[in-house]
Parts: structure tokens; sequence; C-alpha cells
């Protein structure tokens, strides 16, 4: 045995000064300043929503509206931001929820009732991820392409199950748990789902060996292949883990509308890149921020509710978001070349 | 003194980094015609001052003149427009391009203002080509087919496009074999002959010796001596300058006794198509073994098929008697093997994070149960680790990245070291490295064999082989042509051997 270090378990030695921050700021993630500036931003939003529509902005449902409508976005983004992070990318997770979210409301599926509903939109979900991770991982695809083409057979194939018709849920145990009812101390049930999603996910990306894996991948395949990581199984697990997400969020969707149809999830991949790109995670890779990304998250369905209430049209929002994703991008760029 | 101003003249150029002073009040005159040379030890901020030059990075405060007038670099193109060229050392071409593309990528000849001349470009190309001594490369081959050497050649003939007056060089001789370094000389010389002014930086103090006209030494951002006459200031009062120390290249010293015992890492005919020809090689706990070969006689090669990043056409790898895996680096990891790359930064470092971080990537699973990361156990074993190889600055929290070459190997070897790795593959060790950590790193690795490592080395400098190594097996054109103690050989006998026959390429 050669062994030169023993690694001092709970050695007295003390920790570098900036591996030891106060709670509350590691809970912010490293980057504050580029938190500190979403929640400005976001903080900003509610300000203008608050002064627009004063009555109907602030008020207590229309807050669980904005929460329940981040929550089935927020859980791909999620997904998507352990993706990116290991340098790829997923643009298959608006057309997997379709998938799922119809799958799973068949009506040979709703006999199987609650619990049927819920293992078949993530077991769909997963199922698609696979296929992504395999091709990606194994077969030498390019994610960009693996991705492209499971967005177009997801979609299809949510098209040829439902034959484009609406298809109404009629499991009572879905349904109330869209009612008000449910709600635990006014938290609708889906907010709770991407809360716990959320901290789940942040857990995993920043307190375990999964996470440092991923970053490993992401700032540098070949340094992690010779590290003695394997990548491959980790870049499969990543597509898995993005595809359980659109699974959830699917389940999440069908409680949230009632119904399945083949056009769910329209743009997903589009609304969750952008989230993850604006709260600070790399596209290239190596650095991801899950507090970012719910961030992203909050600002783009904030702003969605915003341009709703003052009865803009989508394609003002549209335009909107673009002119805020290059600002975010554009100011990031800044603060980044000053570290 | 020159009667004319100097072409370049850089005085009290400072440039801070957030939590570095890159560079504090540097002077450095260029007179037209002279190939200046820049020495100091990684970090002592001659790379920053070479940005400052091409125009990449802007000074905190200082002036500069060229010829005489105050000028600011705004950009690399202004530096561009004034006759300033830089030649990095990690070549910045285009792979996917043609050579004459990237020659002129940026100012192609254009018929209309828009439409590119390909064949003028080519044309000139070509010209560029066979003044620089390389009239064999084809101007319409990609330049991601060309060998490093030739890719060199590229990058000057890019620089050599414009209407130059200073070419700064950095580092341009590492990747080079001697024939090659000896035609770069050539085109110093007539660059020189023509009154372009040369700026040359190396780690190796003999080229400076043989082509350059005068030495400016660069010590933590300051330029410690200036102008200095290159062909007679003593190596030592340049070493000195450099380190504050007066050694020079210090090997340590071997044990008394033979290292004993049976072999750890055995070799068996291990092969690979076109690349190597069956090898046989043992490696004993404490024992050093060097393979010493130009570039292109397959060691990197080797060493990577051993760690099982490449996949052997033939033979197989033993440790303590069991076979590894072939082609996995997992296995080669698992049984006890661990690789410094050649490239540290494209292969060895997570150059976004922390130096706990890089030097825990590999020992993960011993810091987590499952998969929770116990990170103060983590941050722990990673700063013995990097305090046992005396890693500087010692707070392993700092981004690896903020390191100088030396230290960043070091960050590399602590991995292994804390993964407990019981036979170590060193590639280039020392590439990037400058003479002061040099001889650290040196005993590092003695320390490391006396205490039971086995380790396996690649140099392309025969010194620095025949100085570490216990056994040297020397290599030609992937065949082992000589085995001996390293006491038995000497630098011009190891020289023979690797040239002998070679073919006049």
């Amino acid at each position: 045995m050669t062994q030169h270090v023993s690694p001092p378990r709970g050695s007295a030695d003390k920790v570098p000064l900036t591996e030891q921050l106060p709670a509350w700021r590691t809970l912010l993630g490293r980057a504050d300043v580029r938190t500190l500036s979403l929640l400005g931003v976001l903080a900003a939003l509610v300000l203008i929503g608050g002064v627009t529509k004063p009555d109907e902005f602030l008020d207590t449902r229309n807050l669980q509206l904005v929460l329940t409508q981040a929550s089935v976005i927020g859980v791909v983004t999620v997904g998507m931001t352990f993706v990116i992070t290991s340098g790829g990318i997923d643009l298959s997770v608006g057309a997997i929820v379709a998938l799922s979210s119809v799958w799973a409301t068949t009506v040979a599926t709703q006999e199987y009732g609650f619990a049927g509903i819920l293992f078949t939109a993530v077991i769909v979900g997963v199922g698609c991820g696979l296929v992504n991770g395999l091709l990606v991982a194994y077969g030498g695809m390019v994610p960009f392409i693996a991705t492209l083409a499971m967005l177009a057979s997801a979609r299809g194939l949510a098209l040829q199950i439902t034959d484009g018709k609406t298809q109404i849920v009629t499991v009572d145990g879905i349904l109330n748990l869209g009612e008000r009812d449910s709600y635990v101390l006014g938290i609708p049930p889906l907010v709770l789902v991407f809360a716990v999603v959320t901290v789940i996910g942040w857990l995993v990306l920043n307190r375990t060996t999964f996470g440092r894996r991923t970053v490993a991948v992401g700032g540098n395949a070949e340094a992690a292949r010779l590290a003695g990581i394997d990548v491959r199984r980790q870049r499969l697990y990543l597509y898995l883990l993005s595809g359980l997400c659109c699974g959830i969020a699917a389940f999440l969707l069908i409680i949230l509308s009632g119904s399945g149809q083949n056009t769910n999830g329209n743009l997903y991949e589009l609304d969750a890149i952008a989230a993850a790109i604006i709260g600070g995670t790399l596209l290239s890779g190596g650095r991801g921020t899950i507090t970012g990304s719910v961030l992203g998250v909050l600002i783009f369905t904030t702003i969605t509710n915003i341009f709703a209430l003052n009865n803009l049209q989508s394609d003002v929002q549209q335009i909107a978001k673009g002119a805020i994703i290059v600002a975010a991008v554009l100011v990031q760029r800044r603060t980044a070349s000053t570290t | 003194m020159a009667p004319e101003p100097p072409l370049l003249s850089m005085s009290g150029i400072t440039k801070s980094f957030p939590g570095v002073r890159a560079l504090d009040g540097v002077d450095l005159d260029v007179q037209a015609g002279e190939v200046h040379c820049l020495l100091g030890q990684n970090g002592a901020g001659k790379s920053t001052l070479i940005k400052v030059l091409a125009g990449a990075h802007q000074p905190d405060t200082g002036t500069i003149r060229w010829r005489g007038e105050d000028v600011t670099l705004r950009s690399p193109i202004a530096a561009m427009r004034l006759g300033i060229a830089t030649i990095y050392q990690e070549l910045d071409l285009v792979e996917h391009l043609s050579v004459a593309e990237n020659v002129h990528l940026g100012h192609e000849p254009t018929a209309a203002g828009f439409v590119v001349r390909g064949k003028a470009a080519r044309v000139s190309t070509a010209q560029l080509l066979k003044r620089l001594g390389h009239p064999e490369i084809d101007p319409t081959r990609l330049v991601g087919q060309l060998s490093a050497a030739q890719q060199q050649i590229v990058s000057m003939a890019r620089a050599l496009s414009h209407d130059v007056r200073l070419i700064v060089m950095d580092e341009p001789s590492a990747a080079l074999d001697p024939d090659e370094v000896d035609n770069l000389f050539r085109i110093v010389g007539d660059l020189t002959a023509d009154g372009v002014a040369v700026v040359y930086i190396s780690h190796r103090l003999e080229e400076i010796r043989r082509i350059g006209d005068r030495v400016t030494v660069l010590k933590d951002g300051r330029a410690v001596a200036g102008g200095l006459p290159a062909k007679s200031t003593p190596t030592r009062e340049v070493v000195a300058l450099m380190t504050g120390r007066n050694v020079e290249y210090v090997f340590p010293e071997r044990p008394v006794s033979a290292p004993g015992g049976a072999p750890v890492l055995e070799v068996r005919g291990l092969a690979r198509d076109g690349e190597f020809e069956a090898l046989d090689l043992t490696v004993r706990p404490g024992e050093i073994v060097g393979l010493a070969g130009l570039v292109g006689s397959g060691r990197s090669e080797i060493l990577e098929t051993i760690y099982g990043a490449r996949k052997p056409t033939a033979g197989q790898v033993l440790l303590d008697g069991r076979p590894l895996r072939p082609g996995s680096v997992r296995s080669a990891v698992r049984a006890g093997l661990g690789l410094a790359p050649e490239e540290r930064k494209a292969q060895a470092l997570l150059m976004l994070e922390s130096v706990t971080r890089n030097v825990s990537v590999s020992t993960l699973s011993r810091f987590s149960r499952g998969g929770w990361i116990d990170r103060r156990a983590e941050s722990g074993a990673a700063r013995a680790a990097t305090r046992e190889l005396s890693l500087r600055p010692d707070n392993p929290a700092v981004p690896v990245r903020t390191l100088s070459g030396g230290n960043q190997q070091k960050a590399v070897l602590a991995r292994w070291l804390l993964r407990g790795c019981r036979v170590l593959l060193l590639d280039e060790p020392t590439r990037g490295v400058d003479v002061g950590a040099r001889a650290e790193l040196y005993a590092v690795v003695r320390r490391l064999a006396d205490e039971g490592l086995a380790v396996l080395l690649v140099s392309s400098e025969v010194p620095e082989v025949l100085g570490l190594a216990d056994r040297v097996l020397v290599l030609r054109e992937g065949r082992v042509v000589h085995e001996a103690h390293a006491r038995e050989l000497d630098e011009h006998r190891v020289l023979d051997l690797v040239m002998e026959g070679s073919p006049a390429s």
C-alpha cells in the first residue's frame, strides 16, 4: 500500500474563507452579484405589476396563478439546467411533455386511475430521456441533432395518439388537485412539487458527486475522462434526468389543464433554455445555477402575467422576452469580463 | 546608445487583475533589427506584457512609444496596423480553413471590395511559405491536417502577411524538433537582417544565447534587468535574476540502493498500428523510468495507451501481475494508475473550478456517502495533498486558472497523490514550467518515488530524462532502440541514438 496522504476526516484544519460562507450566501450561490441582479429585476417587475394593475396583479389568486404557471416550465428548466451545465442541450423537452401528457391521459391509461396517470407520465418522460441519452452518450450523436430528432418524433407520436383531439381527464383524484380545496396553506400543490424539485435539484448539483461530475464533464470532458470519470454514463444519466423532469412537468400540466393535448409544451425548449441562460448557466457548460434558472423562470412568467393583465397581445410578449434574453446576456458578459 | 529612438519603448506599464498585480511598472525598449529576449518565471508577467503589446489587454498606467510617438493599442487590430504581430504559444488558427485562408484571415485579397480572390491568396501564401523554408506546405490544405510544427509555420506566415516591424514569439520552440528549431532560428535571422525586431520568449537559456541580442528579465511583474547582453551575461546571473536564487537545473540525488522488488507496472508487447511497435517495459516501486525520443517517436501515445485512453492493437498492461482492461481509463485509475498529461489545461484541469475540486475529482467517492459529498473532509484532504507538494498559494479555494504552470502541475500531481496511486505517468511534466519551479518539481517526483511510487516519465528534454530517471528507454519511430541506466548515458549518446538513421524529412 502506498497511500501518501490519509484524508483527515473532520480535521481541525481551518476551512478556507471562501468555502465557509454564511448559509444565506451559500443559498444564493457564489455568483451573488448575478443572483442579486436577477432578484432586482424580479422586484422591479412586481413593482410594475403592482403599479399598473394594483388590484389584479397583487391579488392572492393571481399570484397563485403565476406560481402555478411557473411550476410546469420550472420543473423542465431544472432538468435543462443539468444538461446545459454538462455541455449538452435538450431540444426535445416540449415534445416529451406533450407525449407524456397524452400517453398518460388515454382512455386506457385513465382506467388505472391516479397512479396509472402519474406512472405513465413519468415512465414516458424517462423513456424518451433514455433514447436521447443512448444516442448522445453511446451513439456519439451531437446533442442538438439527437434531441431535435426526438422533438420531431415525440410530437408526431403525440399527434398520432390523440388524432389532434383533447383528451379530457375524468379521474377525480387528479382533478381535485387543481381545486382550491387542496391548497396547502394557500399554496397550490403544483407549486409545492416545483419547490421540492428545485430544492432537490440544487442539492444534487451543489452537494453530490453526481453534480460534481456534471460540472466536470461540462467544464472539460477530456480532463474528466482522464481523471477516471465515466463521461458517457454521466451523459446518459443527465438526459434521463431531463426526461424525468419532463414527465413530472407533464403530470403537473395534466392537473393544471384537466386534459392531455398533443400541442402541450409548445416552445418549452426555448423558455427553459432562455431561463437557464439568463439565470447564469453557461451554454458552453462547466457552470450551472439552479437558483438562477428558477429566478429566470419566475421573471418570464411574471412578464407574461403582467402583459396579459394589461391586455397586451402575445406578439408584444414574445418581442419583450427576446429583448430580455439579449439584455441579460449582455449584462452577464460585462460582469463576467470584470471577474 | 542608439542615435535613433528605439522602435518600441514601453515605460511604467502596470496592469492589475482582481487580486493580482500582473505588471508593476515594466519598462521595455526594443530596437529595430534586434532579437530581444524576454525571460521570467511563469507568473512573472511575460504573457500579460505581450498581450498589452498585442493590444489584447489595456494597461492601467504607463506609456507606449512606437517609433518615437505615443500610441494607444486599443485592440489587436490597432497593434497589427502599426506592424506589431504576435505568435502565441497556443496557436490561434482555424482548423477547418485552408492554410491560405488562415494566412489571410481578416485581410483577404478582394476584388470589388468583397469577392475573395482565392488564387491571389494562394500565390502569396506559397511565397511566404517558401520564404519561411517550407515550400512543401500546400496552401490549399486544411490547417487541422498539419503537424504542430507546420501549424507554427502557418502562424508565422500569417504574421508576415502583414507589413510587420515587430514580431512577438511566445515560446515558439516548445513544440519543435531540433531540425525545426534550426529552421526557426534561420527565419529569425532573416527577419532581423531585414530590420524587423523580434521579441522572443523562451525558457531555454541556450536558445537565447544562440539568437538573442539583448535580454530583459521579468520577476513578479517588474523588469529586474533590462537590455542585458544576451550572449555574454553569465547564466548564473540570469538565473539569479529570475529566481532570486543562485541555482540552475538541479536534479535530486538518486537513492543509494537501486529499487528492488517485483515490478508494479508491466507492459507486454503493447502496440498501436502506425504509432508504436511491440513495447515491453517494467517499472518497480520507487523507480523512475524515462522514455526519451523526438516529437513523433510515439512517446505520448505510449503513455496514453498504457493509461487506457487509447486502445492498443496488441499486447497488455499489467499492474501487480493483473491485466488491465485494454482501452479503459477507469480500469487503469481503479488499479492505481495516474496520468499527468502533456496538455494540462486541455486534458487535466477544470479551469473554471477551484484547486480543491480539481484535486478531489478522482477521489470523490471517498468523501461521499450515498453520493453526498462531505465538503469539509474534501477540502481538508485537498489541503493536505497540496501542502505536501508545497503548492502556492497555500489556499486550495482559489481557482486553478490563477496558478502558475508549475503549481497547476502540482495540482494534477496532488490529485493522484490523494488517490493513493501507485504508478504515475508523467508526460512532459515541466512543459511551460520555469527553471526555478522545475527543480522543485523534480524534487517532488523523486520524493514520491522514494516513498514507493513507480514513475514512468516522458520528456523531449534529454537532460531532464537523464537527470531524473533511474533507467532510460530511447525511442525512435515507435521502437525502443536502447535501454540503459541513466548514469551510463549522456546527452550526446542519447541524441545519437535518437537521430541515427532517421530519414531527412
